[in-house]
């Protein structure tokens, strides 16, 4: 991948930082330019989401994607926002086995993977469960 | 609006085919379709192919123009269609649009992937290109873990099994045994789909769909004309096609496709007929719990009982409404850019009265279900046998 393909999406992996529309209050991740509800009345503007959430599904993979073949097993949910949105995520730090629909979690930074010895490291955002 | 018919279908043998290239199959298919037409080829003016990658599965774009080349059916147009693994259905509509509108009248809709040409692990990152590249396939994301996702929710809204996904792989595996043209020729028990190696729990391998070579192609008329070629026409009568965001988690619901339900509602309007009419169906079964959820989408049983109603054989040859009587693309094979148009092709067979040992008796009306994707993109059609 492209440093720079990357690069322009440090801000919402690193901090969260979607968007909020000021005509229906709707709070968006990741950002979009413009708003899925309100279409062009919508007015966007930068928001940092609430980092805590709790998950809706859950899978344990085994047959990792590219590049997260040394992960494996590793878990991936689909996690609801305090604020709404919904994010898929691996699911960190845990016992694959004890991972259950409705634990509550929080959105951790995390290494993701990297290409190669020479290659980008990339980071972004993974949940750990609140015990 | 003109009404539109098959006239004329050709499929290849699915499977791993590493002794045929993308070309010879395209033209194998072609080829058996033309001939089944029993059309001239000058006769063809506009031709759909559906592909969803041979940029990434072999390294070659531009297929419109590498299939009306060797299909020696230059200078008239060919546009490729594509939406990930709903490519073949998309091509489809759009042959019909063509021909209804009146803009070409005798038209090739055809669909193809060569996909063994790739190392298994090239194959699910080809494929996971399907979904959002940003913010799920950079997470980990693969297409057996979205569906694993859909499926882990079905079974705690629902109470849906392990054992009713397996019945699906079970079903869909003995119908495929009845069908030449299908990968495997092999029976699978519930046993042996729950004991088969995890890929993303739920699902274990038999849950999933295979890597496969394939190419499948139609041929379209005027209904008006279609009696110059075949004695049973088939007739498009509805077709309906639907988006939806392309990532799984910003949709509504995480049980079931939206632009299935969609799709659908639009195609049985344009049919003018209920879920209940629908004597057969082939549906998108890349998982088995996608199966379960079209059956669902689709409204030939309420919104989690698919699992209940395909435990209770009702989906089987021989049941209320058999569904994949091919095999589906469990059991038949998923070359992802034919899928849409082999769909076709076995709903034609069917209405024909041709589908050999799998022949649904007094099949008269068929519905075929591609989705693109973990379900941004679906298509719906309805055939019809014709008087």
């Amino acid at each position: 991948m492209a440093v720079a393909r990357f690069w322009r999406e440090i801000p919402s992996r690193y901090n969260l930082i979607g968007v909020k529309c000021l005509n229906c209050n709707k709070v968006i991740f990741p950002p979009r330019s413009i708003c899925p509800y309100c279409r062009r009345t919508g007015k966007l503007e930068p928001y940092r989401l609430s980092r805590r959430g709790k998950i809706l599904s859950y899978t344990v993979v085994y047959s990792a994607a590219e590049g997260f073949e040394d992960q494996v097993p590793y878990v991936l949910a689909i996690v609801e926002l305090e604020d709404g949105p919904r994010i898929t995520a691996q699911v960190t730090d845990c016992d694959p086995s004890e991972v259950r629909i409705g634990d509550e979690v929080e959105v951790v930074f995390r290494k993701m993977r990297e290409e190669g010895e020479d290659g980008v490291i990339y980071y972004g955002y993974k949940v750990r469960r609140v015990l | 609006m003109r009404k539109v018919a098959v006239i004329g279908v050709g499929l290849t043998k699915f499977g791993e085919l590493w002794d045929v290239s993308f070309r010879e199959m395209m033209l194998e298919a072609g080829i058996r379709a033309i001939e089944d037409a029993g059309i001239d080829g000058k006769l063809i003016d506009g031709i759909y192919v559906g592909n969803m990658s041979g940029g990434q599965f072999i390294q070659q774009e531009h297929i419109a123009s590498l299939v009306a080349d060797h299909a020696g059916l230059c200078p008239i147009p060919s546009t490729r269609v594509e939406a990930a693994c709903a490519s073949g259905g998309l091509a489809f509509r759009q042959a019909v649009m063509a021909v209804a509108s009146g803009f070409h009248d005798f038209v090739v809709a055809a669909g193809i992937e060569k996909m063994t040409d790739l190392l298994t692990a090239e194959v699910v990152g080809a494929l996971a290109t399907a979904a959002d590249q940003e913010w799920e396939v950079y997470q980990g994301v693969t297409f057996p873990a979205l569906y694993a996702l859909m499926a882990r929710r079905h079974m705690y809204e629902f109470g849906t099994t392990e054992e009713q996904m397996a019945m699906v792989a079970v079903k869909n595996h003995a119908n495929a045994c009845l069908n030449p043209c299908a990968q495997y020729h092999t029976k699978v028990s519930v046993e042996a789909v729950l004991k088969s190696p995890p890929v993303a729990t739920p699902l274990k391998l038999l849950d999933c769909s295979p890597i496969t070579d394939g190419a499948a192609c139609v041929i379209l008329a005027p209904l008006e004309r279609a009696r110059e070629f075949t004695d049973i026409p088939i007739v498009v009568a509805g077709s309906g096609q639907s988006s939806d965001r392309i990532s799984l988690h910003s949709r509504e619901s995480l049980t079931g496709l939206k632009a299935t339900t969609e799709a659908a509602r639009m195609a049985y309007k344009m049919a003018g007929i209920e879920p209940e009419d629908v004597d057969l169906a082939e549906v998108h079964d890349c998982f088995t719990i996608a199966e379960i959820m079209a059956i669902e989408d689709l409204g030939f049983c309420k919104k989690g009982e698919g699992g209940k109603f395909t435990e209770e054989g009702v989906t089987q040859i021989g049941g209320k409404i058999p569904v994949n009587p091919s095999g589906g693309l469990k059991g038949k094979g998923h070359p992802v850019g034919a899928t849409g148009v082999a769909q076709i092709v076995e709903a034609v067979l069917q209405l024909r009265g041709e589908a050999g040992k799998r022949q649904v008796d007094g099949a008269e009306i068929a519905l075929t279900h591609n989705v693109g994707g973990s379900g941004g993109t679906a298509v719906v059609h309805i055939l019809r046998r014709g008087d």
